[in-house]
């Protein structure tokens, strides 16, 4: 342990940490700019500049590491007055007009000098140029506004290992972004958006549909229908001041009907869908393995996750084939909707808008791939981000704070609590194995709760193997295979995953991939900053939303039978084949 | 396809197998990237966009930090040079003896920006630091010349002789 002041106050931390740490974890704040939690520190922004007692010039707190009998003094004048300027130059630099800019709500930046007091503009050199980037479906950058922190470069190439950003050109002509400063479509960027995520400031922001969603909605001609992805509930509240974790399924459920959706319903339901073709998928990949001796097959891959699907289609295409054909969630949901549920409620599917809600950019992207359009119609028209329904309900004058709770529509709004945790890491593994764990032997899965705990969490990368013992007859062949999963996510711990695979190093016979650190419950569309105690707030209550339902494997889903009763008649049929699977392509 | 002449003319086959031969050579070393880049630029002459997909990949650089590196180097191009390379000095005293106004009207004359290459691939215009002839600014450099004290209006007939010469030797082939 070492011991230091800071402030005057005696504080005692562990060894190692950095001064910025230590001042957090006594409740000291320091204004970073560059910094990111987990990452090391590069030290580029300077304004967490502290005074040493004995040093000749200032620190930066982020980068250098406490030592015995440290004096620290985080708000002196002379800091004051050095954090004051560096924030004014950057304010010089910048080319930024905050009454015009998506960010002018939470930007780190604008806060910062709020706070500090900045009141005019000393410095009159050279602004920097507004190019403005929108060559990509889910992402619009511009390099008018960049501070040039490279948090985004921090997530893109380590937690991501896409490397899309960088920085290019030198001195005053620097710019962060894709090689030679061109467009982000010139590059494997696969549209997740933790770049977004963790911009400070309004230089990469998602594309907004915000409009065409009022346009929609005020056409007395269109029938509106929304679906809300799992991870939503958990995060939409930190819009409205609640904090991380709270759920607000009923509230956000009235809110939408209050912005005047024809029909609100879930993602969730397709979802329960996805398990249930997803699952059978993997019965017949073991089959094939198995007992008819095919090769190359397994492990399957999840592909809910479209950040990860370009990843894989750019990075790993030799493993294509062994990616799940479902379509995700929000592309089974689209194609359904446009078919089963038109037909249902006696609408003309060009008459019906899609809107999906998710906490994800990548969905942007996905929703306008040219083959998502099996209903005869674009699938899924119009994705929001959390963020963005955060925005819409503000604008329509809505105290979310005072909503009453309500229950989604019929019939693709009901769902289970195993369709809740694809929320989240771990969960889309779990909900799999509640179901395929019955399927096979006819029996409940054996553990407290039904979660999978081994699988759950914020390790990058987690493993767990289930014994199947006495099976029903139909899939005797499965008798004392032990079935071996693996988690991952965050694209780096995928890449990981699969090189071991490949490898021969790691046998599975099912892999869950999702894009985002923590799963949707930290995607690139939800509200700023999610750090690690963020993620764990909404797992958690990701869990309690899951727990809370009487309902909790995705087969039972009485509606989902339903579907299969009326429609699809079964699992991988004819009709699922065309409406819920789908093909890769190499890039 | 003959590729800009190196000396002896070499099919673009040939001296991408020298890139890979240079590549395998340099990539376990330490920070490859760039002798690697520049052993690629004195192959082709500047730094095609495959060259440097290819580096990108077999290195595992990403091709957006390839770039970055790239772009951050003034002695790497990506565009192809042309056969006369022309570096203006905007070292401080060319600066404030004319430089300037020297660059203005090459500019003028050639049509181009700095970087660029005239469309009949005769002159690539650059920027130079001080060529160690401060005295006798402002200077430019023509491929391995260098002119002192010129005039921007002797600009006109300094880039003639080098178009004529250019002539005699294509009447000659
Ligand atoms: S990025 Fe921040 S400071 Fe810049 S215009 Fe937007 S809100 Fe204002
Ligand atoms: S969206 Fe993802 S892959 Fe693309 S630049 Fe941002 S972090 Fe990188
Ligand atoms: S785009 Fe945003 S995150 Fe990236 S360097 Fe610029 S300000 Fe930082
Ligand atoms: S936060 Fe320390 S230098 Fe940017």
């Amino acid at each position: 342990m070492v011991n230091l002041k800071i402030n005057g106050e005696k504080i005692t931390v562990e060894e190692n940490i950095s001064i910025l740490e230590a001042a957090g974890k006594n409740k000291i704040n320091i204004p970073t700019l560059c910094y990111l939690e987990g990452y090391d520190a590069i030290g580029a922004c300077r304004v967490c500049m502290v005074e040493v007692k004995g040093a000749k010039t200032l620190t930066a707190s982020c980068s250098t590491p406490v030592s015995e009998g440290m004096e620290i003094f985080t708000n002196s004048e002379k800091v004051r007055a050095a954090r004051k300027n560096v924030v004014e130059l950057l304010l010089s630099e910048h080319s930024g007009d905050c009454n015009y800019c998506e960010r002018s709500g939470d930007c780190e930046l604008r806060i910062l000098a709020s706070s500090l007091g900045v009141r005019e503009n000393y410095f009159t050199g050279e602004s920097l140029m507004n190019n403005i980037d929108d060559s990509t479906p889910a992402l619009v950058r511009d390099s008018g506004k960049c501070i040039k922190c490279r948090r985004c470069i921090t997530v893109c190439t380590g937690l991501q290992k896409v490397g899309a950003i960088s920085p290019q050109y030198r001195g005053f002509k620097t710019s962060i972004g894709p090689a030679f400063a061109a467009g982000l479509d010139s590059v494997p960027c696969v549209q997740c958006g933790q770049c977004a995520a963790v911009c400070p400031v309004g230089a990469i922001t998602e594309k907004s549909h915000i409009d065409q969603v009022w346009n929609a909605l005020d056409d007395p001609e269109k029938y509106v229908v929304v679906q809300t992805a799992p991870a939503i509930r958990a995060a939409l509240g930190e819009c409205f001041d609640y904090e991380p974790g709270t759920r607000v399924t009923g509230k956000m459920v009235t809110a939408l009907r209050k912005l005047k959706f024809d029909a609100v319903f879930d993602t969730n339901f397709a979802a329960d869908l996805t398990i249930l073709e997803e699952g059978t998928e993997l019965l017949m990949r073991l089959k094939r393995t198995l007992v008819d001796k095919e090769q190359y097959i397994l492990p399957q891959f999840t592909s809910c996750s479209p950040g990860w699907i370009k990843f894989a289609e750019y990075y790993f295409p030799e493993i294509l084939p062994k990616i799940s054909t479902c379509k995700s969630p929000q592309q089974m949901f689209g194609a359904l909707a446009k078919t089963y549920y038109a037909a249902k409620a006696g609408i003309s599917p060009d008459k019906m808008v899609v809107v999906s809600v998710m906490p994800c950019t990548a969905k942007k992207f996905e929703a306008q791939r040219e083959e998502m359009n099996d209903s005869g119609e674009r699938d899924v028209d119009f994705v929001l981000t959390t963020r963005e329904l955060g925005k819409m309900i503000k604008s329509a004058g809505i105290d979310f704070q005072s909503l009453e709770d309500s229950e989604m529509d019929s019939p693709l709004g009901i769902s289970s609590g195993a369709a809740d945790i694809f929320a989240n890491t771990g969960g889309v593994m779990e909900a799999a194995v509640r179901t395929v764990y019955e399927i096979v032997t006819g029996r409940s899965f054996p553990v407290k709760d039904l979660h999978v705990t081994s699988v759950a969490g914020l390790e990058g990368v987690k493993e767990a193997s289930f014994k199947l013992e006495n099976p029903v007859d139909s899939w005797k062949f499965l008798d004392g295979v032990e079935l071996k999963v693996a988690v991952a996510h965050g694209l780096s711990n995928a890449a990981k995953v699969i090189e071991a695979v490949n490898s021969g190093k790691a046998i599975y016979h099912f892999i869950e991939i999702m894009t985002c650190p923590g799963g949707c419950i930290g995607g690139g569309g939800q509200p700023r900053m999610t750090d690690d105690k963020t993620r764990m707030a909404r797992i958690k209550a990701i869990y309690e939303e899951d727990e809370s339902k009487s309902l909790r494997k995705s087969h039972e889903n009485p509606d989902v039978k339903k579907l299969y009763e009326e429609y699809l008649k079964k699992p991988l049929g004819e009709k699922s084949h065309k409406l819920l699977h789908t093909k890769y392509t190499k890039r | 396809m003959i590729t800009e002449k190196t000396g002896q003319s070499q099919t673009e086959e040939e001296l991408f197998q020298q890139l890979v031969n240079a590549i395998n050579e340099l990539k376990d070393k330490d920070g490859a990237l760039i002798p690697i880049l520049q052993s690629a630029q004195n192959l082709f002459g500047y730094l095609p966009e495959y060259v440097l997909k290819h580096i990108s990949s077999t290195l595992n650089i990403p091709y957006s930090e390839v770039a970055g590196v790239v772009t951050f180097y003034s002695f790497f191009s990506t565009t192809p040079r042309g056969k006369n390379l022309l570096r203006v000095c905007l070292g401080t005293a060319c600066y404030v003896r004319g430089g300037k106004e020297v660059l203005a009207a090459i500019k003028n004359e050639l049509k181009i920006d700095i970087g660029e290459t005239t469309g009949d691939k005769l002159f690539t215009l650059e920027i130079g630091r001080c060529f160690g002839a401060c005295s006798l600014a402002p200077v430019v450099m023509i491929n391995d010349e260098v002119f002192q004290r010129v005039k921007p209006a002797r600009i006109r007939d300094l880039l003639n002789s080098f178009r004529n010469k250019d002539e005699m030797e294509e009447d000659h082939e």
